[in-house]
This record gives C-alpha cells, structure tokens and sequence, in this order.
C-alpha cells in the first residue's frame, strides 16, 4: 500500500485493526516523509529509532486484541511538550540541550494509548508568536504556496500544522494560549481544536500563561479530532486545574444530527474593513449549518473589542513570572561570565542570550504590568475585563445559544517575513477571533472551509459550551461535511 | 498615549533580569509605549463593581494529603544543570 502516510487516523486504525496494514509501515512511511520535507522545517528533533521501537510495541500489542485507537499511530508532539530523554526547547535557546527526565501527562497518556511520536515539532519560541517566526531553529514553512511566494503556517504550533498539512504524519499536538491551534490549522487547512481550559492536563508542557494554556490536538479530519482529544484528555493530580470530569467517546458524538441546535453569529466580529472573503466564507458556513437543521441565531458579544488589549496584558504578565525559572542555574543555556560577573550579571546575561526578542519583549511587558504602582491600573483591571467577557458568553448560552460561528483568522496565510517590520501589535490582531475564547475558558476549533482567491485555505471557528466538546466536534463535523474541503497543497518541498 | 522613557525601560529590564544595552533602550521603550497604548483601550471599559477573574473555571482547587510523594532522584534533577558538582547546583560566588 503506497501514501500510508496520507491516511487519517481512523482510517489507519480500521486498516491496523484488520491486520491489513502495521504501525512499523505507517511509521516508516512517515519517517520517509519526514526526511523528504527538510524545506518545511517542520520537524526539528527526530526519534526514528524510538518511533520504530514504539511501533513494533503496538503492532505487538494489536496482535494481541488490546489496542485503543491511537494504537499504533505516528504522531509529531510539539516542541513544548516535555518529553523523556529527547529535547524538549520550547524553541528556545534558552533550552539548549535540555532533555527533560519526563513525560509530560499529555504526551504520556498517547504513548500509553501506543501512539508513537515521530519526533518533537517547530513553533514560536514559547508559543509566543502567529506565524512561527521567533522560532530559534528558524521558521516553519506552509506547504500551501501562493505562487513562488513562501508563507507562514501560523503560529504558535506552527510546525505541527505543517507536519499534518504535508501528511508527515497522521496527526500532532499543539497547544493554545490565544489562537495558537487554530490559527495555524486555518492556515493549512487542517482541523485544531482548543478543549475547555482543565480538559487536558497542562502538566509537563512549558507553561507560557497558566490560566489560557491547553493542549490540544491538530488533525487532517474532525473525526481524528474526536479520537485525538479522548486520549489526551482526563483528570491528572499533578495539574490542580485539570478537571475531575468524565471523558466521553467523542467520536461516539459525531451524529452527524444537529436539528434543532441554535448556532450564534456575534455581531461584533463583524469588523469594519474586513476582507470580503471571509465574510462571504462566515455568511456560507451559516447557512450550511441551517440547512442541516440549525437555527442561525444573530447574538452580541459586547466586550469583543477589549479581548486583545486584555490578552496582552494578561498573557506577558503570567509568561514573566513562569519564565521566571528560566536562569541558567538548574537547565539550559547559561551565559559565559566575565571576571568579577556575580549572579545577577549571570541572570541578565544568560536570559538576554537565551530569549529572542518577542520573548523578552512580552517579559518585560509583563514585568511591568504587575510592578508596584501600575498592578491595579492594568493587571487587575484587565482581569476585570476577562469576567466581562467570560459573561457575554454566559449571557449567550444562559439564552439557548449552542454553539457560536465566526471566522477564524483575518486573512488568509501571510507571507513569510511580511510582518518582521510590522509593530508588534499587528501581529498580535491575527488572534482578533480566537483569543476571546482562551480568556473565557471555552472549547473551540477550526475547520477548514474553503479557499481564497489565490487558492490557499480559510477556516471557520466553532465556539462551544464549557466541557461540551462532544456537542462541538459534533456541529464541526456536519460544517466539514457540508463544505467538502478535501484540497491538499501540491507537493514542492 | 503612554511614554516610557529610557530610564522606566532600563528599570523594566533590571526588574526582568534581562541584560538590555544602553543602545537598545530607545526602541525597547518605543514598542513598550507602542503596547501599553494598545493597553488602555481597557480604559474604556465601566469595570465599576466586577470581581477580577482569577479562575476561569467554576471550580475548587483540589487538595491532596500533605506528604512525600516522591524523592531520591538527586542525579536525575542535576542531570540537566549547565554547571552540578558534587551534588548541587553551582553559581557565581553569592555572598563575600
């Protein structure tokens, strides 16, 4: 069987299932891609000895009648997840060698599901940017070209969005702190979801802001979605926010039956100037979900407008005390000293070395907004602002609202370096219609609608209750159904 | 519009513990401004009477009994130290 590697997962687990096919071949037709698609610079550690070893320990495990779906199934794992004995950087430089004595919960519960990691994935040095550019081992590249034109695959899981976009394995972690799954999923094409804060244990993954971080998965369907999340999802001690709550079979949800569901369109991410095309993409996705039998319900959402200023307060002032432990004394890089340095010159040396500039932009943002005399006037006030927003949303579904539909990015995938001379907050508007959903908590995902004039992909994001997944991935499914996006990017790496 | 100046700039980056020379300190506090005047778009915003969030999730931290749950892996947390000898970390010299 040749393509082994352009499978979905529930495709390759049927075929593993029936013995027609082994996760040492899968494997190994990954590990043959992978090598073939250096350009995309997707994957920066490679475990192909570890991978095989772990997929003969499926196989064997399949042979014998025990095997959960993402039994023998290769995965990539992004570069913030700590894993065992492999480089784990969060693409840092301040990680430099840093291989973690681990798992992290997320990854540990796929590699005890017999999901084998293919090896770790590119992103924004601590999931701090939307176009994989702080990168220390350089940036990611989308498969998806406009023309001759080099674009990004979005960020901050980047790479794994690259990864499963060019089918250099079945499916990948991310993670998202303000869009950083569903961004780069829009991008390329690809499904991401972002589970209710608590749903997956943010243990062992480098935390960047505590209280918006999860884990999620990034697939090539909302089926694999559905089987991803399950095994990565569940109540684990050693997170005190992760969720003491039954994991459904999600997959099990995908009923393809949404009569009756009432779909919000909130007026306020209708903004002024926005491209033509995605709202046309918004206004078509509506009303494929009508004719499936929803309700299409114009809802508002009144503090939208104050969601990134309140993130960019919020998210730097937790990463500058989480990156607090990163100085030099206990892992990582550590700067050479000049004579008479003492350990405050070690501090400042090593962390300017090892940090890249947004990094230590968003440090000292944050250093600064929780400093004696500006606490109140920014910090407090803009978790303030977070509790208003959470209410809108509260306000929506306390009137029946089900799930929520709105675009998933501005535009379409940027250009590589078209945005390096930009200031820094006009990055920051690429997450205008994610970032509202981490700072209230909720579950969302990206599904690949259509594609834009110049051929390159748009996504659609579905916003729904607190722990009901299950409902959205359904929804998400009858959308991805309805639109029938199947293009894939014609191979040039 | 919010100004800081270089001296606010060098003591942000004091305060981080990030080195930043003097050359670099007019555009550090330019982006600086650039970001904290985006900020006070919240200035709008009639927050009169509404509780800061501080857990997104309606729920209880849970507890756990107070005791050991692990130890003896002295190797295993110096593993990684740029600079472990004879059992600990090592740094520059704290106190004369």
């Amino acid at each position: 069987m040749s393509d082994l590697n352009k499978l979905t997962i529930a495709e390759a687990r049927d075929l593993l299932r029936q013995g027609d096919v082994t996760s040492v071949a899968l494997t190994e037709a990954c590990l043959t891609a992978i090598e073939g698609a250096g350009k995309l610079n997707a994957f920066v550690h490679h475990t192909p000895d570890l991978a095989l070893e772990r997929a003969r320990a499926a196989d064997a495990r399949i042979t014998a009648g025990d095997a959960p779906s993402m039994c023998g199934i290769p995965v990539g794992i992004k570069d913030l997840f700590c894993t065992e004995g492999v480089a784990s950087q969060a693409a840092s430089r301040i990680l430099e060698g840093f291989k973690p004595e681990y798992e992290s919960t997320v990854s540990a519960q796929l590699r005890d599901a017999g999901a084998v990691m293919l090896g770790k994935l590119n992103m924004d040095e601590f999931a701090m940017g939307s176009s994989n550019e702080s990168s220390v081992y350089g940036n990611a590249v989308n498969p998806w070209k406009d023309g001759a034109r080099e674009l990004t695959p979005g960020g901050s899981s980047g790479g794994s969005a690259a990864a499963v976009a060019a089918d250099l394995c079945l499916a990948a972690t991310g993670t998202d702190t303000g869009g950083s799954i569903r961004q780069p999923a829009a991008f390329t094409g690809t499904v991401g979801i972002k589970p209710t804060y608590g749903r997956c244990s943010r243990w062992g993954i480098v935390a960047f802001a505590s209280s918006l971080d999860q884990a999620g998965p990034m697939t090539k369907t909302v089926r694999d979605a559905a089987i991803m999340l399950e095994a990565m999802c569940g109540h684990d001690a050693k997170d005190s926010t992760s969720a003491d709550l039954p994991v459904p079979d999600f997959e099990a949800m995908l009923t393809g039956d949404i009569r009756g569901q009432k779909i919000g369109i909130p007026r306020e991410y209708r903004m002024e100037g926005m491209n033509p095309e995605i709202t046309a993409l918004w206004d078509k996705g509506a009303e494929m979900l009508r004719d499936a039998g929803a309700e299409i319900v114009d809802i508002s959402l009144p503090h939208t407008k104050y969601a990134l200023p309140a993130y960019y307060v919020i998210a730097p002032a937790e990463a500058s005390s989480n990156l607090a432990r990163y100085d030099g004394v206990r892992y990582g890089h550590r700067a050479k000293l000049g004579p008479g340095d003492g350990i405050t010159q070690m501090y400042e040396k090593t962390r300017a070395e090892g940090f890249g500039p947004e990094v230590q932009r968003r440090v000292m943002i944050g250093t600064y907004v929780l400093s004696a005399g500006f606490y109140d006037a920014y910090y407090n006030r803009a978790r303030k602002v977070r509790t208003l927003i959470k209410r809108d949303f509260e306000q929506a579904f306390a009137a029946g609202i089900d799930a929520i539909l709105t675009p998933a990015t501005p535009s379409s995938a940027f250009g590589l370096g078209e945005m390096l001379d930009a200031d820094p907050v006009q990055m920051y508007l690429n997450d205008v219609f994610t970032v509202t959903v981490n700072l209230a908590g909720l579950p969302g995902i990206s599904v690949p609608a259509g594609l834009d004039a110049k051929g390159l992909p748009l996504g659609l994001q579905l916003i729904g209750r607190p722990w009901e997944e299950g409902a959205l991935l359904r929804t998400a499914h009858v959308l991805e159904s309805a639109t029938g996006f199947v293009s894939k990017p014609p191979k040039w790496w | 519009m919010s100004e800081i100046d270089l001296d606010t700039a060098r003591k942000v980056a004091h305060l981080a513990r990030i080195a930043v020379p003097d050359a670099h300190l007019p555009a550090l506090a330019q982006e600086l401004s650039q970001m904290l005047t985006f900020m006070e778009q919240l200035n709008e915003v009639d927050v009169e009477g509404v509780e800061p969030m501080t857990s997104v999730t309606p729920m209880r931290l849970k507890r756990r009994k107070d005791g050991v749950t692990d130890g003896d892996m002295q190797a295993k947390i110096l593993s990684n130290a740029p600079d472990a000898r004879e059992g600990f970390f090592a740094v520059p010299k704290v106190v004369e």
